[in-house]
């Protein structure tokens, strides 16, 4: 019989790491798979400055490091490769993954969430080549360039400002009139002299000549009209990484996993953590909250079956 | 063995070397860089057929411009002297390894 373990977490961003923590430290037998390294999510923005505890601020590729080695400590372990598909069918859970199968009691999903696409043509094509989901990686490639940012939301306008930094002029295209950004980001926005906003506005297609030469953009009103610039930074918001899943995980509308502050979902044995999970705020600290009740039900799900 | 850390003065290494190449190009302050680094270098030990280098682009600008990177970490193969595959971000261990068989 091949091993089983008491939980299997899949992901090793915070909740998966805080999940791997409470469970591992609670005496459970517990793997976390995970694509590539730690930190998920965090690894794509600078310092963490709203996680407590680091008041000098922490970037997100040590803290992840840092929550790996705390659970690592009371003996969880990591493997690393990608998921293929699960089962959940049964009380013994299973997971393919391109190393082979595991297998499981209970399982937490805290594979977290990834940027949204604009879903026209050629940003495939140029992603990594003028079209970029990360303005804290990309952004040095622009110095001194034209640079248009779409969305209106907090990473929108952080990824704006920091932008500002190093670009020539930097265009924030939101749809809607105003920001959706909190107010401690709209401030240095607002004097930030080289960021034109573009309101109200959509994009339509990408002027691609041999790379990015503009964007065409839409207005409410009807009116189109074309921005001259070296690259895009797109920051609409993010969904939840659900694709290795099937369909036996009850989703909302929007593709998060279902499940309540007890990060129950619909089958007995599996839970959902952090930003994959249907929630009000998705930070790093509710995601690491999240892990820490999930392993709690993990470890009373273990001792009852 | 580790990957070999490529810059304009042993580049020649490069462009004249029989083997398939795998270039990672990188800067140390960028997080998805680092998450893929273990990932070059594991592959760099377990395959001694190809040549796995890795190039930073705050040091090596000129490098970094010859292959038009505008985006890191960026994965690229060179055959023969020629680059025969370009993939920009981090991916998993077994896409990497895709894009040299491709």
């Amino acid at each position: 019989m091949e091993h089983i373990y008491d939980v299997i977490i899949i992901g090793g961003g915070p909740a998966g790491y805080t999940a791997a923590l409470y469970a591992a430290r609670a005496g459970l037998d517990t793997l976390i798979i995970e694509k590539m390294a730690p930190g998920g999510q965090m690894t794509l923005t600078g310092d963490i400055d709203n996680y407590p505890g680091f008041d000098e601020g922490i970037d997100g590729f040590t803290l992840g490091m840092k929550m790996q080695q705390g659970a690592e400590k009371f003996g969880a372990k990591t493997e690393y490769t990608e998921i293929i598909s699960v089962d959940f069918s049964e009380k013994i859970k299973h997971v393919t993954t391109y190393d082979g199968t595991r297998h499981a009691k209970a399982i937490i999903i805290a594979a977290g969430a990834h940027p949204k696409k604009l879903g026209i043509p050629d940003e495939e094509e140029l992603t990594g080549m003028g079209v970029h989901y990360c303005a804290h990686c990309d952004g040095r490639f622009y110095k001194g360039k034209t640079v248009a940012v779409i969305g209106g939301g907090n990473s929108a306008v952080a990824d704006a400002l920091y932008l500002a930094r190093l670009a020539k002029k930097v265009y924030l295209v939101h749809r809607r009139d105003t920001l959706r950004a909190e107010k401690i980001y709209q401030k240095p926005l607002s004097e930030a002299e080289n960021v034109e906003f573009v309101f109200n506005s959509t994009v339509n297609s990408i002027i691609n000549d041999n790379g990015i030469k503009g964007i065409v953009v839409s207005s409410n009103d009807g009116k189109v009209k074309e921005i001259e610039c070296d690259g895009i930074f797109v920051s609409i918001g993010r969904q939840p990484s659900t694709g290795f899943l099937g369909n036996e995980i009850e989703l909302d509308s929007n593709g998060y996993i279902i499940a309540d502050e007890t990060t129950k979902t619909n089958i007995d044995g599996v839970f959902a953590a952090g930003d994959i999970r249907t929630k009000a705020l998705r930070q790093v600290i509710t995601a690491a909250a999240d892990g820490a009740v999930a392993a709690h039900y993990a470890e009373k799900y273990n001792s009852q079956n | 063995m580790s990957a070999l850390k490529i810059n304009k003065n042993n580049f020649d290494l490069v462009i004249n070397s029989d083997k398939p190449v795998l270039l990672d190009f990188y800067a140390e302050w960028c997080g998805p860089c680092r998450m893929v680094s273990p990932l070059i270098e594991q592959i760099a030990d377990e395959n001694p057929q190809y040549l796995v280098g890795k190039i930073n682009v705050d040091e090596e600008p000129e490098l970094a411009a010859q292959f038009g990177v505008s985006s890191i970490p960026l994965l690229a193969v060179v055959k023969n002297g020629k680059i025969v595959n370009k993939s920009a971000g981090a991916k998993p261990k077994h896409q990497i390894l895709a894009l040299l068989e491709g």
